[in-house]
């Protein structure tokens, strides 16, 4: 299906409720054409409001602009905003089928009813619904029902795409093969979508670039890689993985290095405070006393890899992982080094 | 709300309760159907069997039967007219001034249908030719009774699941009158019906406003009723009660059946 | 939409304003309530049976709702319909089984006679009228109560006796805390009903005055507007005063047990 790729732009929206509580502050946000944007972040840190700001299902404080590509839509109601909006519960019409679900838009368009029933047709296949579209929505089952969700979305050749949890209510082993599935009709579809997620799995594996959330503002905007591997906010370095905190001294800041077990490890000049460094960077040798030394407290076998906890002298409790064949096991006394590249500086923003 | 065991010891105490109470409710009503139904209640049963006491009831109070569905019905309907797009507004809406409504809705339940007949008399008592027709009583009923749909269909009005799919249908470009007749409407139909229900039960069997309301001409089943048990003899009065049991009650189980069946159809 | 919020306003607003109006005509007549022992004793009355109504309602409809929610046997159903039944019922039918019942030709004044205590008449007497309120309090309490003990958690009983407990410290500590919204609720419509219950003291036409009797005769046979008039907002006060409590209370967070 070949559609035409809108931005969409967001100046300065704020959303205040009737009662005072303040769902988003003042935002900016642009989402490039055909990319797919996720907004993370964890509850109540404004992400929903924001999609339904740009849905037009609340209405922004003054002050705010919206644009979807050269047309300002900040006063146009949802129903003429051209969008197609996923919920979080999918929201299908239990008394029609899947057919009539999915071409529900297109009738109310007027669309022919020869026209309807073709592109109800292609998306049925495209979301690979065969055979399924004289069933309730009540027949069918979870992942289906996010399917017809998806199509129904999508007939009215929206401009831009809003999905709004759409893989939270799916059982865990469900979820990971829809992400797969859904990123890459995603991808074929090429409309402008914005998604929404507290899972960070999910946002790395479905969008192209991810908008951090928290506390009703944007944090960090970029690619996933990028924020993964250079988070500039301790937030985002935190959502998005799991981070060991180490302290510096003056003298550490001075001599470009870190004190981790009383023994100086090498590390990027600059003048932090504090360094992070992710558990998958920490490798870990046999007992070595040139090299920083820990007590292992806790292990935890996760199937592909393995957790460990290390009691560190000067640092405090660190976490490390390793792969499923390592060796040590609890209370053995080992060592561990960090190349100096895996070290990340953060603003601590509290 | 789980398990479908019952605690393993029978409780000779609530069964017996039970009983009582069961005894207590059923045999009045026994009672006044034999009593409407002897020659002479003194006697009892002794005195035989009759449909005398039908007949007359019938012949003078018969009316009053007719009246009191009809404005039951033409209560109900206006009621579910009126509240129906009313409860959509204040579901929808989160302006303070809706919640101070709400409240203000609930008070025709709370002041007594004396008081409410009173007010309406005193006002409106001058205008004589509304003051005498049926009409009065009718608009006493929908005051007293709108405020049991709004409630109740507001609430269905406001479930999140019902939300979700407005918006979802808002969100596809339906319009409003759309919205309403192809979601809306379906959705809350129970809680409609079962308000529909409600109001005609309760406008049937109405009686402190009505009585403050009526006049000899304009008298409705319960009025006739109070004047029966007043006036005449225990087995008039009793054989109207029983008129009241055979036309009313199928009626009201028929309209419930009617009900239950709509929320099958419509019901998630 | 809001037109027809407005249309409604039309009816209500001068309801309640109609109500207002003619209790001005004097301004002590507000308080007529407080200052005639009369209507003090009547409003005391009517406080005191309501609240012993309630009070019996909700015990006998509780363990009548419990009952029937937990043993399903052959016609329970029906019974169910039959006991909620008089909830259709104009008061003054109900006033009128407490005649067939307790007046001078009721069955229990043939029953007596038969055992020799001479015909017993109650129902023009309180033990009539208080018979005649928990007779049409008692559906509504079943009703409410047996759709509220099919909710129970039985796994919370369980846990109790695993721990234990008798059976009046399971009635205490489980049924009676997680059946306190619905005895909330309960209560208030009850005692609400019963407050301004007309048509059965009516039909009764008991010595034991009632207040809502009472303004019907201020209205009808002294035309006292004016006082009819401030007792029912004296009545309505009440009643709705104990509503919106119940209301509130319900309304905020579950009971934590």
């Amino acid at each position: 299906m070949e559609l035409e790729r809108t931005s969409v732009q967001i100046l300065q929206c704020a959303k205040t409720y009737p009662d005072g509580t303040q769902g988003l502050l003042p935002s900016s946000l642009d989402v490039h054409p055909g990319e797919v944007l996720a907004l993370l972040g964890p509850s109540g840190c404004g992400k929903t409001t924001l999609l339904r700001l740009i849905a037009g299902l609340e209405t922004v404080d003054s002050g705010g602009i919206i644009r979807f590509g050269p047309q300002e839509v900040t006063d146009v109601p949802v129903e003429r905003r051209q969008i197609g909006m996923v919920f979080q519960h999918y929201a299908l019409f239990p008394q029609m089928t899947v057919q009539a679900n999915i071409g529900y838009g297109l009738r109310i368009r007027g669309t022919s009813e020869q026209q309807l029933k073709q592109t109800v047709g292609e998306l049925i296949d495209l979301v690979q619904l065969k055979g399924l579209e004289h069933k309730r929505p009540a027949e069918l089952s979870g992942g289906q029902r996010q399917r017809v969700a998806l199509a129904r979305a999508v007939a009215v050749r929206p401009k831009v795409l809003l999905l709004d949890e759409p893989l939270t209510a799916l059982d865990a082993k469900l979820k990971v093969t829809l992400r797969d599935e859904l990123a890459d009709l995603l991808r074929r579809l090429g409309i402008t979508t914005i998604h929404v997620t507290h899972d960070q799995q999910e946002a790395l594996a479905i969008a192209d670039r991810l908008a951090v959330m928290r506390s009703g503002k944007i944090i960090q905007v970029g690619e996933g890689e990028a924020l993964y591997r250079n988070p500039k906010h301790m937030f985002v370095a935190e959502f998005l993985g799991r981070i060991n905190r180490l302290q510096r001294t003056p003298q550490d800041i001075v001599h470009h290095t870190v004190n981790i077990a009383q023994v100086p490890v090498r590390c990027p000049p600059g003048p932090w405070p504090e360094l992070f460094v992710r558990p998958e960077d920490i490798e870990l040798k046999p007992y070595d006393r040139q090299q920083p030394a820990a007590t292992i407290t806790q292990r935890t076998f996760l199937g592909d890899r393995i957790h460990y906890r290390l009691e560190v002298v000067g640092q405090g409790a660190l976490t490390a992982e390793a792969h499923r064949d390592s060796p040590y096991l609890v209370g053995d006394r080992v060592s561990f080094t960090i190349a100096p590249e895996h070290f990340m500086p953060c603003e601590n923003d509290e | 709300m789980i398990g479908q065991r019952a605690p393993r010891q029978f409780p000779f105490m609530l069964a017996i309760l039970t009983a009582l109470v069961t005894l207590f409710m059923l045999i009045p009503m026994a009672l006044s159907i034999t009593a409407g139904l002897v020659n002479n209640y003194s006697q009892g049963l002794a005195s035989g069997l009759t449909t005398r006491w039908l007949e007359q009831v019938w012949e003078g109070y018969g009316d009053t039967l007719v009246w009191s569905l009809t404005i039951a019905s033409l209560c109900a309907l206006i009621t579910i007219v009126v509240g129906v797009p009313c409860a959509y507004a204040l579901a929808r809406t989160q302006a303070r001034w809706a919640r101070l409504f709400e409240e203000l809705l609930t008070l025709p339940v709370a002041v007594p249908g004396l008081a409410t007949g009173l007010a309406l008399i005193l006002v409106y008592g001058q205008f004589r030719s509304f003051r005498q027709s049926f009409l009065f009583i009718l608009v006493g009923h929908v005051v007293f009774t709108l405020p049991f749909v709004v409630r109740t269909v507001s609430s269905a009005f406001a479930n999140r699941e019902l939300i979700a799919l407005e918006e979802a249908a808002r969100t596809l470009g339906a319009g409003f009158t759309r919205r309403l007749l192809g979601v809306l409407i379906p959705a809350v139909m129970p809680a409609i019906i079962a308000s529909a229900l409600m109001v005609f039960t309760l406008s049937v069997g109405e009686f402190n406003l009505t009585w403050m309301l009526h006049t000899p001409l304009t008298r409705t089943l319960p009025v006739g009723l109070a004047d029966s048990y007043a006036s005449m003899r225990i087995e008039v009065g009793s054989a109207y009660t029983l008129i009241f049991f055979i036309v009313v009650l199928p009626l009201l189980w028929a309209l419930q059946a009617i009900a239950n069946e709509v929320q099958k159809r419509y019901g998630t | 939409m809001p037109v027809v919020v407005i249309f409604f306003a039309f009816w209500l607003l001068p309801m309640a304003w109609l109500v207002a109006l003619p209790a001005q005509k004097g301004w002590s007549t507000y308080f007529a309530i407080f200052t005639h022992p009369k209507y003090w004793l009547s409003l005391m009355n009517t406080v005191g049976l309501s609240l012993l109504v309630t009070a019996f309602t909700l015990a006998l409809g509780g363990a009548v709702g419990i009952f029937l929610a937990r043993y399903k046997f052959v016609g329970r159903g029906a019974l169910l319909s039959l006991l909620t039944l008089p909830l259709s019922f104009p008061g003054v039918i109900i006033g009128f089984f407490m005649i067939l019942l307790g007046g001078r030709q009721g069955l229990i004044a043939d029953l007596s006679e038969a055992l020799g205590a001479g015909r017993l008449t109650l129902a023009y007497g309180f033990t009539g009228l208080f018979l005649a309120y928990l007779y049409f309090s008692l559906p509504r309490s079943i009703a409410t109560y047996t759709a509220a003990a099919e909710k129970m958690d039985l796994a919370l009983e369980e846990a109790a006796k695993t721990m234990g407990a008798t059976r009046y410290a399971i009635m205490r500590d489980v049924w009676i805390p997680e059946l306190a919204p619905t005895t909330f609720a309960c209560a208030a419509i009850v005692f609400a009903t019963s407050m301004g219950a007309f048509g059965t003291a009516f039909t009764l036409a008991t010595k034991f005055e009632v207040l809502p009797i009472t303004i019907y005769t201020e209205f009808t046979n002294y035309a006292n507007f004016a006082l009819a008039a401030s007792l029912s907002m004296a009545l309505g006060l009440v009643t709705w005063l104990v509503m919106y409590v119940a209301r509130r209370y319900t309304d905020s967070a579950p009971v934590a047990v």
